[in-house]
């Protein structure tokens, strides 16, 4: 049996066929192999990682700074004016991008709280001994299974102003049955952050569950030997219990709704007028259907400098104080 | 938190369980009704007259929405995008895990740090590159650029430093390259985690809908995400038929679910604690 380096099965397409490695007789180097053989487990990875992560990560950059038009043969060198234009008022793209940095923030504002809060009434309530707690969690946990596009096209329906059921819910138990869900304002927000809760709670509430098995179960019977209310024990064990839990949840909340594209693409289209156009809709619109990928790309970086600061903000606002 | 659980705790997870389950079982009523009940108002909800008028539709009738082709394109792609990143992220994973190089420090960072990037950065460049290679419109955009993403690395990374390391000393001990020991030895015993990225990796690729509309153009080669976007825009008035289309997308999830979803809960709510 050979105990030289092998060769891994499929080698990714693009990988390079390292020099395979004849100079070890195996069981002498280190714990397996060759020296080479890390590499080879490495490489079709590495060079999928390669092409489709650091490359287009340079390449964005690149992209940015040059009014790239992907359907133009020139595609001349602007320097920074792709993003002195998007801080200029009287750019092209100036009212578009910031209306939509505008209606993403908003986005976020109103639903990470919810998304933050309610999961953790609800793995609180799971945590629970009781018969069938894996089945409801279960349960909870379906709506995130699906993609936005089954999500949208369910909603946008059952949100339907004329036929929808949520106004046939509401009118059948005597309250108004003609609200605009979809078309008038704030009802799209509240609708578009009401889906989203709908749809990614149980994500959360899965992460806080994990969480909270790990808070030891002695810290609660001791609270409540002293007297400590349910109130008590949330503030003084549950939450700082959660809290490296607490910072990814908020942390990858605020990602997520910042992402926020689908669920305004399929259920308000944006509307009304273009109160519910994210970012990412004005991005994708700007980039990949008009393919003007220069101020498009320029647009995702000042767009992910913003959220790279969120994020850098709040784990240093929830971090552990000493 | 070892109260007992009252006639009040019950009710909640019985209002919890409608809210949760209810919309979907209303779209799954409203797929078999007629086009003029589904506009009825006040809405029905049991349909009064049961129909699968909607599912011919969407099967047979429209030669512009071959939405049985989209469900073959999504099965092909998530399946191949699936066995792909379970591939490349095992072995990279166990590389990190378990074996002393130069650069391991280096390059395990590397890829950890694009954790934090957001994805939408990747958007037009890969577009471009994807051009560069002849994929675009065809189904390698949907299965390959997806499987570079670190979650899977350092998802099978952590699961092989938890494994002994016994039974890979004693293959090493008996001859086996490290490849055989990696393939005989390793990765039956990984399987919890094989099934549990396998099974993420289809749903995240299943599920996608950003980048197939805007990398796949020919109708035919649409996913169903893709596909049931264009039906709501040609079916604007046909509820049935987009809802039909909607639980056509649903269902494979929802049945894949209900037989691994062990394996999804603790997959995600693992990469909350150790994240």
């Amino acid at each position: 049996m050979a105990v030289t380096t092998t060769q891994p099965p499929r080698p990714a397409s693009g990988a390079e066929p390292a020099p395979g490695g004849r100079r070890s007789r195996g069981r002498t180097s280190g714990i397996h192999g060759s020296r080479w053989t890390p590499y080879l487990f490495l490489a079709p990875f590495l060079a999928l990682f390669t092409v489709f992560v650091l490359v287009p990560g340079v390449l964005g950059v690149w992209i940015s700074l040059h009014s790239w038009d992907f359907l133009l043969p020139n595609k001349p060198f602007v320097g920074g004016q792709n993003y002195v234009d998007l801080f200029d008022s009287s750019s092209v793209q100036f009212e578009s991008f910031w209306n939509g940095m505008k209606a993403t923030a908003f986005f976020v504002l109103i639903s990470v709280p919810f998304l933050v809060v309610l999961p953790l009434l609800l793995a609180i309530l799971l945590n629970r001994r009781f018969p069938g707690r894996t089945f409801f969690r279960a349960i909870f946990f379906a709506p995130f299974v699906l993609g936005v596009a089954v999500i949208g096209l369910m909603w946008a329906y059952l949100l339907d102003p004329s036929f929808g059921l949520v106004n046939g819910l509401l009118g059948a138990v005597g309250l108004p049955d003609d609200t605009a869900w979809t078309t008038s304002q704030p009802y799209a927000w509240i609708s578009l952050a009401g889906v989203t809760i709908w749809w990614t709670m149980g994500f959360n509430a899965v992460i806080y569950l994990a969480g909270l098995g790990d808070i030891p179960p002695d810290h609660y019977e001791a609270a409540e030997l002293d007297g400590a209310s349910a109130w008590q024990q949330l503030r003084y064990i549950t939450i700082p219990g959660l809290r490296p839990v607490l910072i990814f949840v908020v942390i990858t909340t605020i990602l997520a709704s910042a992402n926020m594209f689908g669920q305004s693409y399929l259920i308000t289209q944006g509307g009304p007028g273009d109160t519910t156009r994210t970012a990412i809709m004005v991005i994708t619109d700007l980039g990949l259907s008009q393919y003007r990928m220069g101020e498009a790309s320029a647009m995702s970086y000042v767009l992910a400098v913003f959220l790279s600061l969120i994020a850098l903000v709040n784990f240093w606002a929830l971090r552990e104080k000493k | 938190m070892r109260r007992r659980n009252g006639p009040l705790f019950w009710a909640t997870l019985a209002i919890l369980t409608v809210v949760f389950v209810g919309p979907l079982l209303l779209i799954l009523l409203t797929s078999f009704k007629t086009q003029s009940e589904a506009r009825s108002v006040p809405p029905t909800w049991i349909p009064q007259e049961w129909t699968l008028r909607a599912y011919d539709v969407l099967f047979f009738q429209d030669a512009a929405s071959p939405v049985l082709r989209w469900f073959a394109n999504s099965m092909v792609a998530a399946t191949l995008h699936s066995a792909l990143v379970v591939t490349v992220c095992s072995m990279a994973g166990y590389a990190l895990a378990r074996m002393e190089f130069r650069f391991k420090k280096a390059i395990f960072a590397g890829i950890i740090m694009t954790l934090f990037v957001p994805g939408f950065i990747f958007l037009m460049p890969n577009f471009l590159i994807l051009d560069q290679l002849g994929w675009l419109d065809t189904i390698w955009a949907l299965v390959v650029p997806g499987a570079a993403g670190a979650f899977g690395v350092f998802f099978m990374r952590q699961f092989f430093i938890g494994l002994p390391k016994e039974l890979e000393e004693s293959a090493r001990l008996d001859g086996a390259s490290p490849f055989r020991t990696f393939r005989s030895v390793v990765l039956p015993n990984a399987r919890p985690a094989l099934v549990t990225l396998a099974v993420l990796s289809f749903l995240a690729n299943w599920n996608d809908f950003i980048w197939p509309i805007y990398v796949l153009f020919s109708p035919e080669r649409l996913t169903l995400p893709a596909g049931l976007s264009r039906l709501q825009g040609a079916y604007t008035i046909d509820y049935p038929v987009v809802m039909a289309g909607a639980m056509l997308a649903a269902i494979p999830v929802l049945l894949i679910y209900s037989f691994v979803q062990r394996y999804v809960i603790e997959g995600v709510a693992s990469s909350g604690v150790k994240g």
